[in-house]
């Protein structure tokens, strides 16, 4: 009995012993990382902005010139996000927002949308996406030229009725095979044009 | 020498290979091979993980008491596979984005848990990398197959988005079929696992003509013997 007890004990406390040093290796490693990590998505999502907005069209810090949104409609958006705003000495140039296309092949399809204070496009890119590889992911520049198209548009150019895809009677190319990916794009980049157009001076407003 | 490590070789590579004869680490696997630079990913993240995970366990088999052994090497499994993701993001920023998605996935991976406790748990640390290197090598192989052969009959082409994994410089390296419309069946899940079913079909008939040339030989033999 007392053999059976003693045994139970040391199993138990190697167990606890493991436990405490998994741990505690998990610990030091994410205190010696987490820095270096912030730093380095920081550095990942400026350069997604600068793609977007070039980095000598601005002057301001425009990861901390941020204004949080609540959820909006026109972009899909079901929580708070940042609007990245850049600025040339001290006037409005560009904003950069989160915009969600709710109507993907395969469910969201999360774009960032960067557009000129003169209501111009500066450029779309996916960030995140589950659309079928090989025909509806084209729409990630990493994958085809496509996204590219819509950099210097607005909403008078094309006019309204030219922002479908061409099946629809639109301006943009649909895929062989998919039609449904690319029409959810357009119609995401549209609204958050829309949604610019109304709360333009608002998305500007010098944080408090 | 080669007596201990020749037959660790086979095993991985071939005779027990952990995807077409163990069956293990299927949910990755069948989940990430719908391209040769994905299962590329996957496979490399897998050797890291399973030689490192092996290492550590051959190294502590002896304090690891025999009865609470499978929770210790979840654990250590665990710890190891975040410490892993960890120091990537931080130092190998731009390997983690390419590999980076493909980590979180090798904790489902019983592949490596079942190395840990079928070699790992019973042989020196030499062996067991060697084991783990092999294991993972015989998982990439597998992977890189199907991920090619889903990738050309799915969309015709071999190697698409080389230049995600070898840089710039591999945007050439593209296998392109002209005039393929594709078969999109292949790119989803059920190409994954009829392509799977083939290839360890495949793995079947080429074991069972060595089996069936081996017989004949004895049996050549035995007459004249008797």
């Amino acid at each position: 009995m007392n053999e059976i007890k003693t045994k139970i004990l040391h199993v138990g406390l190697m167990l606890a012993l493991f436990a405490i040093v998994a741990t505690s290796l998990v610990t030091v490693t994410e205190e010696k990382t987490r820095d270096k990590i912030l730093e380095n998505e920081r550095q990942t999502l400026l350069a997604a902005i600068n793609a977007l907005v070039d980095s000598n069209d601005y002057d301001n810090d425009i990861l901390t010139d941020t204004l949080l949104i609540p959820r909006v409609k026109a972009l899909g958006t079901s929580d708070f996000t940042d609007v990245y705003r850049a600025r040339k000495e001290g006037s409005p140039v560009a904003v950069v927002l989160t915009s969600i296309a709710p109507n993907g092949y395969n469910g969201k399809i999360k774009l960032l949308v960067g557009i000129y204070y003169d209501r111009t496009l500066a450029g779309v890119r996916v960030i995140n996406h589950k659309e079928t590889p090989g025909l509806g992911d084209k729409i990630d520049v990493k994958k085809a030229d496509w996204i590219l198209q819509f950099k210097g548009l607005s909403l008078i150019n094309p006019v309204e009725d030219k922002w479908k895809v061409k099946k629809d009677g639109g301006q943009f190319d649909q895929f062989t095979g998919a039609t449904i990916t690319p029409r959810a794009v357009v119609t995401a980049v549209k609204n958050a044009l829309y949604y610019f157009d109304k709360n333009r001076d608002d998305l500007f407003k010098e944080a408090e | 020498m080669n007596d201990v490590y020749g037959p660790i070789i086979r095993d991985g590579l071939w005779k027990n290979n952990p995807a077409l004869v163990q069956l293990l680490g299927l949910c990755p696997l069948l989940a990430v091979s719908n391209t040769t630079i994905n299962g590329l990913g996957l496979g490399l993240a897998t050797i890291l993980t399973l030689v490192a995970a092996n290492g550590v366990i051959s190294l502590l088999r002896k304090q690891i008491p025999d009865e609470a052994r499978l929770p210790v090497f979840v654990m250590i499994i665990a710890s190891i596979v975040t410490v892993i993701e960890l120091s990537m993001n931080a130092w190998f920023h731009e390997l983690y984005l390419i590999l980076g998605i493909f980590i979180p996935l090798i904790v489902t991976n019983c592949a490596i848990i079942g190395r840990a406790e079928a070699f790992a748990a019973r042989n020196p640390i030499g062996p067991s990398l060697v084991d783990g290197l092999m294991m993972g090598l015989g998982f990439t192989a597998v992977l890189v197959l199907l991920g090619a052969t889903r990738e050309l009959i799915g969309q015709g082409t071999i190697l698409s988005e080389a230049h995600l994994m070898f840089g710039e410089s591999a945007r050439n390296m593209t296998i392109v079929v002209e005039d393929y419309r594709g078969f999109l069946m292949a790119l989803l899940p059920p190409g994954a696992f009829i392509g799977l079913g083939l290839i360890v079909a495949l793995k079947n008939v080429i074991d069972a003509r060595q089996q069936a040339k081996l017989i004949n030989v004895t049996a050549e033999v035995i007459p004249a013997k008797a």
